[in-house]
């Protein structure tokens, strides 16, 4: 069954219509990447996702529920985080209040602690910087950081964006190893990337999406496969 | 010991200050509006706190605690109604409609109960005491405890509470708070409310410092306070307290070396100072805009 069904989604940025007519669907356990140029609308797509924008047009399914343009707080309740481009950790605060944050909604205090050191376990980095602002962490210890605090919403749908951007080679296996453990582990996840080969080697299926429309769909195989793909985002060999 | 004495009454007039200015700050901090209005719910705070006192004969304690409640629910309306819906306005149009709510209450106060000032009841049998050639009185010992005992209380709630924390969060990143799942508008509510809480006993230790209150009282100290939230850093708690304890001191200074015509001056040569060689103020880091 799929988890997450989005029919015909229409999103705009002021006067720019941003996604026209997206559909694709999640299902439980995957991995799907969506790939495509900057500026495509994938960030606006997880957005709209998350709660943070209003479709104008088109329907969310979240688990048979529609969720299209409801309130950000109600999405992460129902179990969708979204880990946003660009990390937006809260440097003025400590590593450990960021992850502490990651639970805001949760009440469970037992639950919380355990979950605390399962995201030192997943990234000790954090556990030794614990007290540190999280403005001082580097850019790959703030990844770790973002996606921990993601973590600690228990989400069943994990949403993230670009994870790889600005990191070095070394760091960018480190997050996608950590990826694919969170998914091993039963967090179905939807994933944005530029970085294309990386995405699609650890990816079960995945969309591209081109000036707001998805353009390709397909299992990950496929799509490395795909002459058109290999030519646009995968460097051309 | 006359500058002892000195550096007290500007110890207690500065915690004043400081406990208005916290409320600017805050507010600043969390949506970017000089809420000009604030000096007003100080100035209401003061009248409830005399009537709490003079009419319905209660103590200077239950008195301060209606007063911070009744100014916690009337600082969340002014921003219900009035700054809620501006909220992805311009700044200047925020910014206008703060000082017309400021008009709208001073005249409003005015047309309930007339312009004429009221005289504070004395809440406390005065007795001074000597310290190291000082005399200190027990008021000025009461306004410091209080005051500190609020700050304390608040630097408490915005580090160590869980909606302190989504404070904290939300006037760093509203939309990055969102995705923790904070209520982004309740932030900003309680925001108010502690704030225009801390404005009320402001004004209920004003009355009973000063013992004079008017409803045009709110301009002068709402504006030093501004003051000093500038001074100290807006946007920076601590520099709130900081910079409405130096304001307060340089103002009892200024006026003890014989300049007291000058004394409100200076409040206004430190804000340019200040705007011209340190515009982040004392706590403030320089942040260079990225373009």
């Amino acid at each position: 069954m799929s988890m997450l069904k989005v029919d015909n989604l229409n999103v705009y940025y002021g006067a720019i219509h941003a996604l026209k007519g997206v559909s694709l669907e999640v299902n439980e356990g995957e991995v799907v990447t969506l790939i495509g140029a900057n500026g495509a609308g994938k960030s606006t797509l997880l957005k709209t996702l998350s709660g943070l924008l209003k479709p104008k047009e088109g329907t969310i399914d979240y688990l048979g529920k529609s969720i299209a343009g409801s309130a950000a707080q109600s999405i992460v309740k129902a179990g969708i985080s979204h880990v946003p481009e660009g990390r937006r950790v809260f440097a003025n605060m400590t590593v450990e209040e960021n992850i502490e944050l990651g639970a805001f909604l949760r009440k469970d205090s037992q639950g919380i602690k355990q979950d605390f050191e399962k995201v030192y376990a997943t990234f000790p980095r954090l556990l030794e910087r614990r007290k540190q602002l999280s403005g001082t962490l580097s850019g790959g210890e703030q990844q770790m950081l973002a996606m921990g605090r993601a973590m600690m919403a228990k989400p069943r749908l994990l949403l993230l964006d670009e994870p790889s951007m600005g990191l070095a080679p070394l760091m960018v296996k480190t997050i996608f190893q950590v990826i694919k453990d969170i998914n091993k582990e039963g967090t179905t996840i939807l994933l944005v990337e530029q970085n294309a080969n990386m995405a699609l080697s650890i990816a079960d299926r995945a969309y591209v999406i081109e000036t707001g429309r998805v353009i390709i769909s397909g299992t990950a195989e496929e799509l490395q496969a795909s002459e058109e793909v290999k030519l646009a985002y995968l460097g051309g060999h | 010991m006359e500058w002892l004495q000195q550096l007290i009454n500007g110890i207690s007039l500065g915690s004043i200050y400081a406990l208005i200015a916290l409320g600017y700050t805050m507010v600043y901090g969390i949506i970017k509006l000089i809420n000009f209005a604030h000096g007003e719910v100080f100035m209401v705070g003061s009248f409830i706190g005399f009537i709490s006192i003079s009419v319905w004969g209660l103590g200077f304690f239950p008195a301060l605690l209606l007063s911070m409640t009744a100014c916690a629910i009337f600082g969340v309306l002014i921003e219900r109604i009035a700054y809620k819906r501006l909220r992805n306005a311009t700044r200047i149009a925020a910014l206008i409609t703060a000082i017309g709510v400021s008009l709208l209450i001073q005249n409003g106060v005015i047309y309930i109960r007339g312009a004429q000032p009221a005289a504070y009841p004395d809440v406390f049998a005065n007795t001074s005491y000597n310290f190291f050639g000082a005399q200190i009185s027990s008021q000025a010992i009461l306004i410091l405890s209080v005051s500190v005992a609020l700050m304390l209380i608040l630097q408490f709630i915005v580090h160590k509470t869980k909606i302190g924390k989504a404070m904290r969060a939300v006037s760093h990143d509203a939309e990055a708070a969102k995705l923790m799942g904070i209520n982004v508008d309740n932030i900003i509510s309680a925001t108010f409310a502690i704030g225009s809480a801390l404005a009320g006993a402001a004004g209920v230790i004003f009355g009973v410092y000063y013992t004079k209150i008017d409803p045009l009282m709110g301009v002068i100290p709402g504006v030093k306070a501004f003051v000093a939230a500038v001074l100290g850093g807006i946007g920076i708690i601590p520099g709130a307290m900081v910079g409405g304890l130096v304001l307060g001191v340089v103002e009892t200074v200024v006026s003890a070396l014989g300049f007291s015509l000058w004394r409100d001056a200076a409040a206004f040569i430190i804000l340019i100072l200040i705007l011209i060689f340190r515009p982040a103020g004392i706590f403030g880091k320089n942040t260079r805009e990225k373009v």
